[in-house]
This record gives structure tokens, C-alpha cells and sequence, in this order.
């Protein structure tokens, strides 16, 4: 009976999401009693494996191979199906990263098993890991049952298990050489690129006044844009503002954006979608303004209106200047 | 160029939800429903490509009869046909149920890519294109901004985390999920929709497909989120919500 994280690098640095992931399994392992191990891939993973094994855990293993080295669906879900094969854990879990998303359906098909996927923590049933996970866009959670026997899968959230929780400990480093040959990869990938320089750096704003869909159109944007001015503060966004060009991609809050963890954050007409919701979570005072009292922004708003954004928002600009008067 | 985009039919997006009898679903009885946002991306990808290319482009749906209407948008925004998997409760099968359905209703199409949205407004699985692909053998990527066929091949822009980008290059026939957002949908012209009428929609029974795979996950209890923070809701007109809210951030948070 085990539990297998699958970590993840990039170039040779952790991706962070990695340690909630192996903190969600030493938690599950505690609870059901099952021993837990990790892995990492990559064309060189001995200096992370090692790293990893600080934690307690069982053991964790290298997975290397040259062909590792630039990430490919076809390479990774080949060379952790085979680890699986060879472990035979129950539960397989990942970060849920955008890398994640690519390769864990597959390779959880391969086992003809669905990824449980995104999931917020979970619960023990019957000795059993069922996990949390949201639904509609954060309106709705569900419990979700595994009815087959082992391997089951499951991602975990941005955010949903704490990395200061883990344990430490002294894990054996194994290596593991998958049989890969390059004929079975199809896709080709080129570097990583960014687009623009950010101009814009909103982790070192102190206030944040942050727009969504609820703006309804371009020319509105300066009705907010002067709640950010009257508090001292940036201007921020939710994506479908930015995909739409009303701001500029370098304004974006949430996964594909920027993180941020202000001391105020002013979320104005979003309705707080879980990809925007990792991005700014962490903020110390979080305001919403909505007209939909169901909205998921409101689930860690500190402070939350029910209204019509084009009423409150100028009454509240106001009532800042006048209070900073 | 062969297209195939996969759609499914989503309750609306402002849709107030309520939990129907059995507690594992949505009561559906009083709902509207509209094409998944990211499918309808994918679908204005396929359409770009079509008319850049040319060719056919075939649209794929699984879900119960109302879905008849996101499948006529489709059509009338310029799709040529349409396969419908006609299944009453699609609940009752998982991801790889639905990517079995979809397997198996295309085996004679041969399209030489795939499209469907990066995943659904409602479930969020985000893998029925994933799975779709592995169940064909077909190489896949995901979370796609831009689609370039060059000759056999084609070349994507995949979206990665904080603002980072990759290109990748990858053999026809394949298959992509489409990142939502990346381009202005069309509205159906008035001669969209009465062509549309005239469009075949082949009809196919969920259950004449084959035994789908053993299910593997299911929802046992659907609930509204437990909150995890104390919200203090701020109540009255516009201006006293304001007011009440200035006088936390000076007084309570010390923000301002």
C-alpha cells in the first residue's frame, strides 16, 4: 500500500507546486496508513531527487533519461508508465501545473483510469481516499469516489495542501532509467519564450484594484481605473480583460499571469474563477464587488458587496477621498 | 484539411444552480444551455483554419437531445455537418466513457485534426481531448493559442505558466485543445442559420457504440463550498455599502 508524488522540474529548478503535492501525500499516507514515496524526471534528477529526500518519505527515485530533457508528452508518459508498472502504487499524485494537465490524462488512460484532476483536498471513506474537487467554475464541490482497484489518480491545486506542513525526514535515492527511444516522440518542441518584457511588476503593489468580465466593455474601464487612483493603488485584471486587449497582458492576475499578495486587493465584477483565484488568494484584505451573491469570489473575500459595480464603485471612490481628505 | 471539433453543451454561464433530488447532480429543469466556452474557441480555430485552407469541418457532440441547438449554432457559424452521440444521462459514463463515445462514433472520419476546448464550464476535467488522442494514437498538445499548418505538419503555440510560451511542431493527423479567449467569436449570419437548416446531422445512439471501458471515477455528493474565510457582507445602498466598507479598510484592516 503506497502513495507516489510525482514532482516537478524545469531546467533544473522545482516547480513549488511540486512540495504542496508531496505534502498532500504524506497527509493521505498518515491518514490510510500508506507508506509514500516521490519522483522527479528529467535528463539529469539525482541533485533534485536528492533534495527531496530531506522529506520523510519512503524512497524517491530519479527518473532520468536524455530524452527527458525537454518535456514532451510522449517521452514523460512513457517513462512514468513504467515506474508505475514497476511500483504498483494505489494513488499516483501530481501538481496539477500546466504540464500536468498535458500528460496526466494520458497516462492515467494508459492504466484505464480517468485522472481525478484540480482536486482540493480530500477525505477518508471506508479507509479510502476520496477526493474534493470543484465544479462549475467554483460554484458547486463534489466528492469523488475511485471504483477500481490500483492505481488511482488525482492532481492537486495550487494552494490546497501547505508545503510548511511537510515532514522531514531521510529517503533513499534510487534511480530509474525508463527505456525510451526517440522514435516514440512525435511532438517537437522550441524553447520557452516570453512576450514582453513586464513593464508592470503588481507583486510589488501594496494595493491592487482588480477588474473582470463584469465591466462589460472597454470604455467602462476607467470607471475602476479611478478606484485604483483615489486608494493609491495598481490596476489589475482578470483574463478574459486582458484576452480581449481592453488591458494590457502584462495586468493579468491569476495562473497564467502574475501572483500577487497584496495588502489590499479590490476584486471588482470577477467572479473568481479558480485560475485567478490562485493568483491572488494570498492577499492579506480581500474586497468583492459582485452582482451575483454565488460568485466564488466571495469564498475568501474578507469583505464582499452585492451590487451593481456601476453604482458602487463610483460611491466608493468617493467615500475614499473623502476619508483621505 | 479535415477538421473534427469536439463540443459539448454547458449550462449557461450565469446560471443560478440547485441541487436536483439525488444530490449528485444539478437540477436541470429550469436551465438555458450554450456551446462550452472553450469549445466554442475551438470551433472559431477550426472555422479560421477552414477558410484559410479549405476543406470540411465536422462538429461532434455527446449529450441528450437539447443539444440539438449548440449543434444548429455550430452549423450556422459555418460547420458542414454534424455526428450527434445521443445519450439521454452522460453522467453515467466518466472521461473515458465520453472520449469511448467519441472514438468510436468518428472511426470512419479520418480527420486530420482535432479540436476541442482545453476543458468544460461545468465538470472541469479538463482531459477529454487528452484521452480522446491516446484512445486514437494520436500526439496531442494542449492549452493552444494559435494553430499554423505547414505541409503534413503543424505548428503551435502552446500557453505555459506566468506568461510564458512555447512553439511546438507536430505530424497530422492530430489533436489540440484550445486555450479560451484567443480570438473574437463570430456570430451565425441570417444565411448561416437557413443553411444551417439543411446541414446533415447524423444521429447515433450512445449505446450501439460498444461497451465503454469500466467506469473509473464517480461524483458520490455535489455540495455548495464551505467557507473557509469569515466574509463580512456589506449591506444597504450603494453609498452606505461604500461608506461601511472605507471605514473597515481605515479602521479595521488599516489600509487606508
Amino acid at each position: 500500500m503506497s502513495i507516489l508524488a510525482i514532482l516537478e522540474q524545469r531546467e533544473g529548478g522545482w516547480n513549488r507546486m511540486s512540495f504542496e503535492t508531496l505534502a498532500a501525500a504524506q497527509q493521505i499516507g498518515r491518514e490510510l496508513g500508506q507508506s509514500v514515496s516521490a519522483a522527479v524526471a528529467g535528463a539529469s534528477a539525482k541533485a533534485l531527487a536528492e533534495e527531496a529526500a530531506g522529506y520523510k518519505l519512503e524512497n524517491v527515485y530519479a527518473v532520468e533519461h536524455a530524452l527527458l530533457a525537454k518535456y514532451t508528452p510522449d517521452a514523460y508518459t512513457a517513462a512514468l508508465e513504467q515506474l508505475i508498472r514497476l511500483l504498483k502504487p494505489d494513488l499516483v499524485l501530481f501538481p496539477h501545473t500546466y504540464r500536468v494537465r498535458d500528460f496526466a490524462p494520458k497516462l492515467s488512460a494508459r492504466f484505464g483510469r480517468c485522472l481525478v484532476s484540480d482536486a482540493i483536498g480530500h477525505k477518508v471513506e471506508d479507509g479510502h481516499a476520496v477526493m474534493v474537487r470543484q465544479l462549475f467554475q467554483g460554484k458547486l464541490n463534489t466528492d469523488v469516489r475511485f471504483l477500481l482497484e490500483a492505481p488511482n489518480f488525482a492532481s492537486i491545486q495550487a494552494g490546497a495542501y501547505r508545503a510548511d506542513t511537510l515532514e522531514a525526514g531521510a529517503a533513499e535515492v534510487e534511480t530509474f532509467a525508463p527505456e525510451l527511444d526517440a522514435g516514440m516522440i512525435r511532438t517537437r518542441p522550441d524553447e520557452p519564450f516570453r512576450e514582453s518584457q513586464q513593464a508592470v511588476d503588481l507583486s510589488a503593489a501594496s494595493i491592487i484594484v482588480s477588474v473582470g468580465r463584469g465591466i462589460k466593455e472597454k470604455d467602462n474601464i476607467p470607471i475602476v481605473q479611478k478606484l485604483a487612483q483615489a486608494l493609491g493603488g495598481e490596476l489589475a485584471a482578470s483574463r478574459p480583460i486582458c484576452d480581449n486587449g481592453w488591458l494590457p497582458m502584462e495586468r493579468q492576475v491569476g495562473s497564467s499571469g502574475q501572483t500577487v499578495a497584496p495588502k489590499l486587493y479590490v476584486a471588482v465584477g470577477i467572479s473568481g474563477a479558480i485560475q485567478h483565484l490562485v493568483g491572488m488568494k494570498g492577499s492579506k484584505t480581500i474586497v468583492a464587488i459582485n452582482k451575483d451573491a454565488d460568485a466564488p469570489i466571495f469564498e475568501v473575500a474578507d469583505y464582499g458587496i452585492v451590487g451593481d459595480l456601476f453604482e458602487v464603485v463610483p460611491a466608493l471612490v468617493e467615500e475614499v477621498r473623502k476619508a483621505r481628505a | 484539411m479535415k477538421l473534427l471539433v469536439g463540443l459539448k453543451q454547458v449550462p449557461a454561464r450565469d446560471s443560478l444552480l440547485r441541487l436536483d433530488a439525488s444530490g449528485r447532480w444539478i437540477d436541470e429543469s429550469d436551465l438555458t444551455f450554450e456551446i462550452n466556452e472553450p469549445d466554442a474557441y475551438a470551433l472559431e480555430a477550426g472555422l479560421q483554419l477552414k477558410e484559410k485552407h479549405g476543406g470540411e469541418l465536422v462538429v461532434l457532440t455527446v449529450g441528450p437531445a437539447r443539444a440539438t441547438q449548440s449543434i444548429r449554432e455550430a452549423l450556422a457559424k459555418g460547420a458542414d455537418r454534424a455526428i450527434h452521440v445521443e445519450e439521454e444521462n452522460p453522467g453515467r459514463y466518466d472521461t473515458l466513457g465520453i472520449a469511448h463515445l467519441m472514438a468510436e462514433a468518428i472511426e470512419s472520419e479520418k480527420p486530420d485534426l482535432i479540436l476541442t476546448g482545453l476543458q468544460s464550464d461545468d465538470l472541469g476535467n479538463g482531459q477529454t481531448g487528452v484521452v480522446l488522442a491516446e484512445m486514437l494514437g494520436l500526439p496531442h498538445e494542449t492549452i493552444i493559442m494559435q494553430v499554423e499548418k505547414l505541409d503534413g505538419s503543424i505548428r503551435v503555440k502552446r500557453e505555459l505558466e506566468d506568461g510564458w510560451f512555447q512553439h511546438i511542431e507536430m505530424p497530422l493527423p492530430a489533436l489540440v485543445t484550445i486555450q479560451s479567449g484567443i480570438s473574437k467569436l463570430r456570430y451565425a449570419t441570417l444565411m448561416g442559420i437557413k443553411k444551417a437548416k439543411s446541414k446533415e446531422i447524423r444521429r447515433l445512439a450512445a449505446a450501439e457504440l460498444g461497451a465503454a471501458p469500466a467506469r473509473s471515477v464517480e461524483i458520490s455528493r455535489l455540495y455548495p463550498p464551505q467557507k473557509t474565510k469569515q466574509t463580512e457582507m456589506l449591506e444597504g445602498s450603494p453609498r452606505e455599502a461604500a461608506a461601511k466598507l472605507v471605514e473597515r479598510l481605515k479602521f479595521g484592516a488599516r489600509v487606508l
